[in-house]
């Protein structure tokens, strides 16, 4: 690990196309900076792909490849095989979108992490597929209004719960697995670094907000990435073999609606019952991650089993624990 | 009802009119507007049907097959990478002769990169088993879909409608929006009668052998020849209930005493008729014909409309590396077994969404020779290049 200044590389550097206040741009200089240029970096289809390479110019000042959208981590696996066949030992990573790693992506991450590739896949999470200008995907929160899980008439925005990749990751007995995001960049340094120095497979998710798609001010990109681990909906931890070997716990619990109200995003919930009862949804889900992460001292008002009881997939209605609830 | 509607508009309104029952839907542009729609009207209780975000274009592309396996209409709709990525799914439909119907919004494929528009992803996709329409104005494209429903339904063959990525998907022009009633006219309830079902057990994408893999092949062959009549007729049936059609097959513009003709497909048509009317009115006897339909390939009926040009030139916006053009390649193929001697000038252009300018299709046409023996095809200039002929007449 290079010990120098962490913001002297430049692996990405200065002109590149990302909208202002864009965090994945923020995350992606951070994690980029912090490995410096002597690695090898396979990016899948996504905004950081695109607004870092338009036309013929390139950001990057590391070496750095872009097959398509479903196979960053095929594509690191055959790098990495080829290092291993001459003998070098540049560290390889793969740097990807939540579509490119919850959705489309999936399978081939399964395969690089089975087979036990020494290569960090970093996902940032920005919650849609946005460089296709904000639709759902798989890791987009329950009652978000994207574009393909519009509110209407009869639709609350997205049906479905985010997807737990962390868990599914971890699940594959992989040496390190974490989550970060740009506003805790101590611990998002301490997490790379940590992840720099084991050999395997290890895997980043660095939830990354999107002034765009999320519709809040470009000036509050980090205020919002710290309020979504105040609340508790994105828990900061750390997976060893799949054990929780560390989380960063809470002071105190900021209620879910001070990260809503500021995104344009969950607007369509404020003001209306149908909404009321998917922020009671959107609180209750804060409260299962912080009991399932232990989080707090305190107890919250759901605890992990009646919040988890609470949960909604699909076109289905509430489930009874919180429609009684709702009823009271 | 006469609208101003995006051409992505245009073809969801259309796409809701025809009642799917099933959407499936991955972003990918220029093709998501379509989708994005959908799913506001679905929102909206407007279409009643389930809107299924799928995970990647394999699997959008694999709802569509279960659900029409399953007896419902379905839909969806894709571009370039996503076009690839569902090429196994699309084979498999096609094999099956599933009854499905998409669209393609065509755009170039990486690598490197590009979102704009060309025609070779839905041309790597020709030899699949699916219809190919190639629609040239948002009305086409809107109208196609609705016939092409019932041409996947009569046929048992799956349709792609292909419309151009942003100079269709994203320009705004006046559509004519047919009613639900005469949708309803037109195209029946959906009906397929290989449906799985537990009171007729039916086996789907079972084995084969080499004894009887080659009769499937043949099977869909000849359904794929005997769609051409159908397509002709539906498209002409339109024409009487709403009193526009779009040539079936083929669709010839000033082709009558044209000595050169040009044929290509797709929006860029608009501009070549632009051209021909410039060289019509200085006394040249130019026309030109569109290719709708690319699958099934209408041999028979080009020849029957080229047979006495004296110069043809196929302009199209694809290229198979390494042999030229492909439209051009079989139309060689087609005139040579009518005994036809006229040659065939392969020229690509508009590759990644250059711009085939009416000055720039002008300059091919007026500097075309034939090619020279072993030359499979040449390229489109990207600026006009002027010549003397062409500077005495703007004087
Ligand atoms: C096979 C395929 N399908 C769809 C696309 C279109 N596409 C390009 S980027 C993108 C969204 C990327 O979303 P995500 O991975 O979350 O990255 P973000 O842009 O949000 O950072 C999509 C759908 C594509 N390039 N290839
Ligand atoms: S759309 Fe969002 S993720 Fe993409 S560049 Fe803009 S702010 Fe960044
Ligand atoms: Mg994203």
């Amino acid at each position: 690990m290079d010990k120098r200044d962490p913001f002297r590389h430049n692996v990405l550097t200065s002109g590149h196309r990302a909208c202002s206040g864009c965090g994945e741009a923020m995350a992606a200089r951070m994690v980029c900076d912090l490995i410096g240029p002597d690695a090898i970096y396979i990016n899948a289809t996504g905004c950081l792909q695109v607004f870092t390479t338009h036309n013929q110019q390139s950001a990057w000042q590391a070496p750095w490849i872009h097959s398509v959208f479903a196979n960053a981590a095929a594509v690191a696996s055959g790098v990495e095989a080829a290092l291993r066949v001459r003998g070098k030992d540049t560290p390889v990573v793969v740097q990807a979108g939540d579509g490119g790693t919850f959705d489309i992506g999936l399978q081939c991450l399964s395969g690089m992490i089975e087979r036990g590739h020494d290569v960090l896949f970093v996902c940032y999470d920005n919650e849609a597929y946005m460089n296709t200008g904000v639709q759902r995907s798989s890791s987009t929160p329950h009652a978000v209004h994207t574009t393909t899980s519009p509110p209407g008439r009869l639709s609350q925005g997205k049906h479905h719960l985010k997807k737990d990749v962390i868990s599914i990751v971890a699940a594959h007995y992989m040496p390190y697995a974490a989550t970060a995001t740009i506003a805790y960049f101590p611990d998002l340094k301490a997490k790379v670094e940590k992840a720099m120095g084991i050999k395997g497979p290890r895997f980043l998710q660095v939830l990354s907000p999107c002034p765009l798609g999320w519709a809040h001010d470009s000036a509050l990109t980090v205020t919002v990435s710290r309020l979504a681990v105040e609340t508790g909906l994105f828990p900061l931890i750390e997976l060893e073999h799949g054990e929780l070997t560390g989380v960063m716990r809470l002071a105190e619990q900021k209620p879910v609606e001070e990260y809503l109200r500021p995104q344009g995003r969950f607007r369509h919930l404020f003001g209306n019952g149908e909404g009321a009862a998917e922020l009671r949804h959107l609180q209750a889900l804060a409260d299962a991650r912080i009991c399932r992460y232990g989080l707090l001292d305190a107890a919250t008002e759901w605890d992990t089993q009646s919040a988890m009881q609470s949960m909604r997939h699909g076109r289905g209605g509430y489930v009874p624990v919180l429609q009684e609830e709702m009823e009271k | 009802m006469r609208k101003l509607l995006e051409g992505s508009q245009a073809v969801a309104e259309a796409v809701r009119l025809c009642r799917p029952q099933v959407v499936a839907a991955y972003p990918i542009t220029p093709q998501t507007h379509i989708i994005e729609r959908l799913a506001q009207h679905v929102a909206d209780g407007e279409l009643e049907a389930e809107f299924i975000n799928a995970e990647s274009e394999f699997g959008a592309a694999s709802i569509v097959q279960g659900a029409v396996a399953a007896g419902v209409r379905a839909f969806t709709a894709t571009a370039s990478q996503g076009l690839l990525l569902m090429t196994e799914v699309l084979h498999n439909i096609a094999g099956m002769r599933l009854p499905v119907v998409m669209v393609c919004a065509n755009r170039a494929v990486s690598a490197p990169i590009n979102i704009f528009n060309d025609h070779q992803d839905s041309m790597a996709l020709r030899d699949s088993g699916w219809i190919q329409l190639y629609a040239e104005s948002n009305q086409e494209a809107a109208d196609s879909v609705i016939q092409a429903y019932r041409i996947a339904e009569a046929c048992e063959l799956p349709v792609m409608v292909c419309m151009d990525g942003f100079y269709l998907t994203h320009s705004f022009e006046p559509v004519e929006l047919p009613t639900q009633g005469a949708v309803d006219e037109f195209l029946p309830p959906f009906h397929f009668a290989r449906t799985l079902n537990p009171a007729t057990p039916m086996t789907l994408g079972g084995g084969s052998e080499p004894d009887n893999y080659q009769e499937y092949r043949v099977l869909q062959h000849e359904a794929m020849e005997n769609s051409r009549a159908v397509i002709e007729a539906f498209d002409a049936d339109f024409g009487t209930q709403f009193g526009r059609s779009w040539g079936g097959l083929l669709d010839g513009y000033r082709l009558e005493g044209a000595q050169t003709v040009v044929l290509g497909t797709g929006s860029l048509m608009g501009a070549v008729r632009d051209v021909v009317d410039r060289l019509c009115d200085q006394g040249r006897a130019v026309g030109a014909l569109r290719l709708r339909c690319l699958r099934p390939f209408p041999a028979r009926e080009l020849v029957g409309r080229l047979g006495s040009a004296q110069r043809i030139i196929v302009l199209e916006k694809a290229l198979s590396v390494g042999a030229g053009g492909i439209i051009a390649a079989e139309l060689r193929a087609a005139l040579q077994q009518a005994g036809i001697t006229t040659p065939v000038e392969s020229v690509i252009g508009g590759l990644g969404g250059r711009d085939l300018t009416p000055d720039v299709i002008e300059a091919v046409v007026r500097n075309a020779g034939p090619d020279e023996a072993g030359v499979s095809c040449r390229f489109a200039p990207q600026v006009a290049v002027h010549h003397e002929a062409h500077e005495e007449h703007e004087e």
